[in-house]
């Protein structure tokens, strides 16, 4: 038998497959185990609606809590209160960043204006810390990631928006 | 297998309505898949696709749930013939240019804000975790949109004048979405839905500034209405489902 905390623990290895430098436990997306002789039960909620990652996530989940001696795995998704950026884990966002990926402001996003990037905090270069990098494109390789680029070390970098 | 009817209460329809306007809008702008005019609108394009069929995903699930008649999103979004599809018109139009493309994007996305707000505090528990997710990822969408927006209106002759036909064209299609219908009244009066034609003040508070910034011209209102929320939809649809469905029409119940 697992314990929850011998779960938590698992899950704190199993990594983002997006994002190899931080686990699922870092991204907040496991909101409780419950554990007991008959098994795990997982309880995740999804980043994205359509994040193509869910089901390779879910599936290291369960391979991992078997690997650890689970005899049953059960992964259910909660809907409510949906995730935000602001779930990420402290020390994951230090990750992010040696990663190259510059990690989400604390914004709330409804303070965002609409129209045209929020200037009112400046996306820092991940790699050199400057201030002065500009937006290339809203949307990155994932919907969780805008792209920009440093005005200062002219390297382009990711930016993981605010949720 | 022949798929059932879906039966006519009025909270499936109007979670269908919701369900496949999503559905239909993430299936054209997947055809942009390897066509954007640059890498990364092609890559922000699919990714809003993606993010639109997992809110399809999430309705059509919630559908079938209380439908009862065990159909799951697949069967939902593969059997269904076109006359049982409750999208608006607007989604399912071709592409067009990316003009065209961009500015349903923002009109949709300028209606869908709105409605999330309003459906966060539906009866229906689902539903209103539904709205709370969506409405995260919907600011970016409309955010994206309303960039492009303003950049093409307010940009050289030729983009401008795309612009404007895009308007011109996509224009009339947007009365639908504020109509009223039966099935509005009665999911107001179960506290499962918000009637849609109370959301044109929001709409027209988001579009109409942006579309002033963009310096685009906004068309008289015709008395025209299209109608693919109740199901009659243009000569667009056909086509499109012929592709969404094609797979399991010709292999039913096939998997990988």
């Amino acid at each position: 038998m697992v314990t929850s905390t011998e779960a938590w623990e698992v899950l704190g290895r199993v990594a983002d497959p997006e994002i190899p430098v931080i686990s699922v436990t870092d991204l907040g997306i496991v909101r409780e185990i419950i554990a007991d002789e008959d098994g795990v039960e997982v309880i995740v909620t999804p980043t994205y609606a359509g994040c193509p990652a869910t089901e390779v996530i879910r599936a290291s989940i369960e391979d991992a809590l078997r690997a650890a001696g689970a005899t049953s795995v059960l992964i259910s998704t909660r809907l409510f209160p949906p995730w935000t950026t602001e779930w990420i884990a402290p020390k994951a966002r230090k990750r992010l960043r040696e990663y190259g990926i510059a990690p989400p402001h604390a914004l709330p996003l409804d303070e965002q204006p609409i129209l045209f990037a929020p200037r009112r905090l400046p996306v820092e270069c991940p790699r050199c810390r400057s201030d002065d990098t500009e937006r290339l494109s809203q949307f990155g390789a994932t919907a969780c990631k805008a792209v920009y680029r440093c005005m200062t070390c002219r390297e382009p970098f990711e930016y993981f928006k605010p949720l | 297998m022949r798929a059932t009817l879906v039966q006519t209460g009025a909270e499936l329809q109007y979670l269908l309505r919701i369900g496949d306007s999503s559905l239909i809008l993430g299936q054209r702008l997947s055809e942009w898949c390897g066509h954007g005019p640059i890498l990364e609108e092609d890559i922000a394009l699919t990714n809003i696709a993606l993010d639109l069929i997992g809110q399809a995903r999430l309705l059509l699930s919630a559908t079938g749930e209380l439908e009862g008649r065990s159909r799951d999103e697949d069967q939902l979004a593969f059997t269904r013939p076109e006359n049982e599809y409750r999208n608006v018109s607007l989604v399912e139009l071709p592409n067009g240019d990316f003009a065209r493309t961009m500015l349903r994007n923002f009109l949709f996305a300028a209606f869908q804000g709105p409605l999330w707000e309003a459906l966060r505090t539906s009866a229906y528990e689902q539903l209103a975790a539904i709205a709370a997710k969506s409405a995260k990822e919907t600011r970016y969408h409309l955010r994206h949109a309303a960039d492009w927006t303003v950049r093409l209106g307010d940009g050289t002759e030729e983009s401008k004048q795309r612009m404007q036909r895009a308007l011109d064209y996509l224009w009339p299609y947007t009365s639908e979405l504020f109509t009223p219908t039966a099935e509005d009244d009665a999911v107001v009066e179960s506290g499962f839905g918000v009637a849609w034609s109370t959301l044109q003040p929001a709409w027209e508070a988001a579009v109409l500034p942006v579309l002033d910034l963009a310096g685009l011209k906004v068309p008289a209102r015709t008395p025209f209405v299209s109608s693919g929320k109740s199901g009659r939809h243009s000569e667009h649809m056909g086509h499109l489902l012929s592709e969404l469905q094609y797979l399991q029409r010709t292999y039913p119940g096939n998997a990988w």
